[in-house]
């Protein structure tokens, strides 16, 4: 099945980009083959195999399943209930060293500066305007140990700290009527969420991962924390937040992810 | 030759000129079977992204091309999978053909169908009757699909099912758990196949009623 949107990469760059990331993903759950989805190969096996037809060129295919998905989403947010919360862990438990992961290898993670960084917040937002690190960090934070699920199945249990986001969208004076928050962020990423998923009291604005400055591995100098969600709704490097109703998308789910990816 | 079940239900509870499997029955089995190649077939590509064991499945066998696109197969395939196993289980009890067909099941006569099937002398005469070694079989794969089900309702929702999540043993032992339900489906399909070959009549019955 071919994913619509694919615009990022030429051929070109995505053979490069592949190559490069195969020579940086040693250390975890990565071997080479399992990025293989990055340079599309479009067999279909299991169902071409039996029936004797290829479904990868049917776009009526194509277009039932991102139905499903929408639809998926829609059933989604109707489970989705405020109140559960995520399981927390002891220290003990944490996963060390925690994995990396990203569409790039650890060595191409945004450096952003401190001193030069600014969050904007705009949209739907009463006080859109930017924000520095120095006044997050003067914001009530909490600390939570919790389990990263990744959509390709694996999990971990880290430490995130950081502003409550229901309490930074409050700050802000963000109509929590609008359906949607998106996020910039400095490597390029880009995803949005649910306003129940942005309300839920687990959901942190991250500045720290296990007690220090979040790393620039881990999304320096803030990411989102949402531990009812996957991995890949979880942005690194935010720089710019925008409360809205227009549907943001995402980076992964323009290509196909479920754009809801809750857990 | 030895009754394959029971030989004190000797009166059958539906005349013989009755249809082997009711419309409905074929129409839940083929649908599940569907269900279950697109699940099996999307969940390997799955499993790939992140093999849980040393071995992964290979590209021809899957379904989706990539992560995402399994990801959206598994997802769309459940509902089949799980409406259509709510009506096969629902018309199953509410008429009465789970417990005329499936019961009574012993270990005994577990054992004593499947030697005798092994010595070649299980009769197969009486299509309406399942052996005590199929009575078994298809039990243990009603129950294993709810065991799929269940163990990939956590992994989907780990937070919204909490309940059933803890039941599991948690996330990373529900994967597991999701696993080895799929090793043995995948054991019970290869099985049934065999055995549809070798007494291809049952093939036409799942067909055609008769």
């Amino acid at each position: 099945m071919r994913i619509a949107k694919r615009s990022a990469a030429s051929p070109m760059d995505a053979h490069a980009v592949l190559k490069e990331a195969r020579a940086l993903l040693a250390p975890r759950i990565e071997q080479p083959a399992r990025r293989a989805f990055l340079v599309r190969t479009l067999s279909l096996g299991g169902l071409a195999m039996l029936s004797g037809c290829d479904l990868s060129d049917d776009r009526h295919v194509e277009t039932a399943l991102s139905a499903v998905s929408r639809f998926n989403d829609k059933v989604q947010g109707w489970i989705f209930d405020p109140r559960a919360m995520a399981p927390t862990y002891p220290a003990s438990m944490i996963t060390r060293p925690f994995p990396f992961n990203a569409f790039y290898g650890v060595d191409e993670a945004p450096a952003v500066s401190e001193s030069d960084y600014r969050l904007e917040v705009t949209g739907k937002v009463a006080d859109a305007r930017a924000w520095r690190l120095e006044e997050l960090r003067a914001m009530a934070q909490v600390d939570q140990i919790t389990r990263h699920i990744c959509v390709e199945g694996w999990s971990a249990i880290g430490r995130w700290g950081g502003v409550r986001f229901s309490d930074f969208l409050a700050r802000v004076g963000a109509d929590t009527r609008a359906r949607y928050v998106g996020f910039e962020c400095a490597d390029d990423y880009y995803t949005s969420i649910d306003m129940a998923t942005a309300l839920h009291p687990q959901t942190l604005l991250a500045l720290t991962y296990d007690g220090q400055p979040l790393p620039r591995e881990y999304g320096f100098p803030m990411k989102l924390r949402i531990p009812t969600k996957l991995g890949y709704k979880n942005p690194k490097h935010i720089q710019a937040i925008f409360v809205t109703d227009a549907y943001p998308g995402g980076y992964w789910e323009d290509q196909g992810y479920n754009w809801f990816g809750g857990s | 030759m030895i009754p394959a079940a029971d030989a004190s239900r000797s009166v059958p509870a539906v005349p013989r000129d009755h249809a082997v499997h009711p419309g409905w029955l074929r129409l839940t089995h083929w649908l599940n079977a569907l269900a279950v190649v697109v699940m099996a077939a999307s969940g390997w590509r799955i499993y790939n992204a992140s093999p849980l064991y040393d071995f992964e499945f290979p590209d021809t066998v899957t379904l989706g091309g990539w992560l995402g696109g399994a990801l959206q197969w598994h997802f769309a395939g459940m509902w089949l999978l799980a409406a259509n196993g709510m009506l096969y289980l629902l018309l199953n009890i509410s008429s009465g053909r789970l417990f005329r067909r499936f019961f009574p099941v012993s270990p005994a006569g577990v054992l004593r169908d499947a030697w005798t099937a092994l010595r070649g002398h299980l009769s197969h005469q009486d299509a309406h009757r399942y052996n005590q070694v199929q009575r078994a079989a298809y039990l243990f794969v009603m129950l294993d699909i709810a065991v799929l089900v269940a163990s990939g309702l956590v992994l989907w929702k780990s937070v919204q099912f909490g309940a059933l999540r803890e039941l599991l043993g948690g996330y990373e032992t529900a994967r597991r758990i999701h696993f080895a339900a799929m090793a043995l489906l995948a054991g019970f399909v290869g099985l049934h196949l065999v055995m549809v070959a070798l007494v291809p009549k049952t093939l036409r019955a799942m067909v055609l009623g008769r």
